[in-house]
């Protein structure tokens, strides 16, 4: 096998390893983010936001998972637009 | 590592965007540079930014039970630098204050100094490093981006300390907030790592004269990346 292929199969591989381990390791949790924890930490200490945005925020999270699904989607459409035409430049070059 | 809208005193909030504004300045200038220079950067330019678009929309689930994400500067960080990465992670947090409510626009200059500058900064400065010890681009680059995952919000909890000590300590603070997010992002930094190291190698196969022109790596180690897919 290619050493190149053996590397994304081995990358793919850990990544795959490292998310289903960390399911499985701390299986009931709460999943919440690391963010809002940090947050309760500093509610705890009597701290009230002294600012709240008023120009928009996603009314549920379901509005919230399709903006950050838009976010993604954006990133990795332009990254294998640019990514794959560089490939195919490349195979022109070579035939 | 957002700190969320209005959980940062207002002196902070106005410190951290102060210090922030010449490095985006600089990040601008050096891109405007760049770009006159040679119109091929832009491109590559335009996928490091995709980049930190993706991971930094990616929550990831870790072994603490709790979910956080990559930041994706990474790549830029090795490929450009941290003023270009600045500038980049700039747009990321202004879109995600704006129409996610994640982070904040009182935060910002916070979160930018975290995320787009310091982690940036140090991972370049370590890339650098790696990169005179002769260790290979795919290694070079995936701990690059590791260590500007871990270095933004090891600055997160060191900010957030600064505002918040406990019972006057900055230090308890720091390692109170530092306790929720290390170990939570140990696991992603390696994620993180594997993906740009993977990402850059794959640049230098398809594309190796715009890495070039960046001047991170030699003729003798493209062909030899190269060789791995041959």
């Amino acid at each position: 096998m290619k050493r190149s292929t053996l590397e994304v199969i081995i990358g793919v591989i850990v990544i795959l390893a490292l998310i289903v381990g960390a399911l499985a390791v701390a299986g009931d949790a709460e999943w919440g983010g690391a963010d809002g924890n940090v947050a309760g930490m500093i509610d705890e200490t009597g701290y009230t936001p002294w600012y709240e945005s008023v120009i928009w925020s996603p009314p549920s999270g379901e509005i919230e998972s399709l903006i950050f699904a838009l976010q993604a989607a954006f990133g990795a459409g332009i990254a294998c637009l640019i990514l794959g035409y560089w490939t195919g430049q490349r195979k022109a070059r070579k035939e | 590592m957002h700190i969320m809208e209005g959980y940062l005193p207002i002196e902070w909030c106005i410190f951290w965007a102060v210090i922030s504004v010449p490095f985006i300045l600089i990040g601008i200038w050096q891109m405007k540079k760049l770009i006159q220079k040679d119109r091929k950067v832009l491109p590559l330019m335009a996928v490091c930014g995709a980049f930190v678009f993706v991971l930094s929309a990616l929550k990831i689930p870790s072994v603490t039970g709790s979910c956080s994400h990559p930041t994706g500067t990474g790549l830029s960080s090795a490929f450009f630098g941290p003023f270009v990465t600045s500038v980049l992670g700039t747009i990321v947090l202004l879109f995600q204050a704006l129409l996610l409510a994640h982070g904040g626009l009182t935060t910002l200059g916070a979160n930018v100094f975290s995320m787009a500058i310091f982690g940036p900064l140090v991972a370049w400065l370590v890339f650098l490093g790696l990169r005179k010890l002769k260790l290979g681009l795919g290694l070079s680059v995936g701990i690059t981006a590791g260590v500007a995952n871990l270095v933004t919000y090891s600055l997160t909890s060191l900010q957030l300390a600064l505002a918040f000590p406990i019972d006057g300590s900055i230090l308890a603070a720091f390692l109170a907030f530092a306790g929720v997010f290390a170990i939570t992002q140990i696991p992603l930094a390696i994620i993180e790592g594997i993906i740009c190291g993977l990402v850059a190698k794959f640049i230098v196969r398809v594309k190796p004269d715009i890495v070039k022109t960046l001047g991170i790596v030699s003729d003798e180690e493209i062909a030899k990346i190269q060789g791995e897919a041959a």
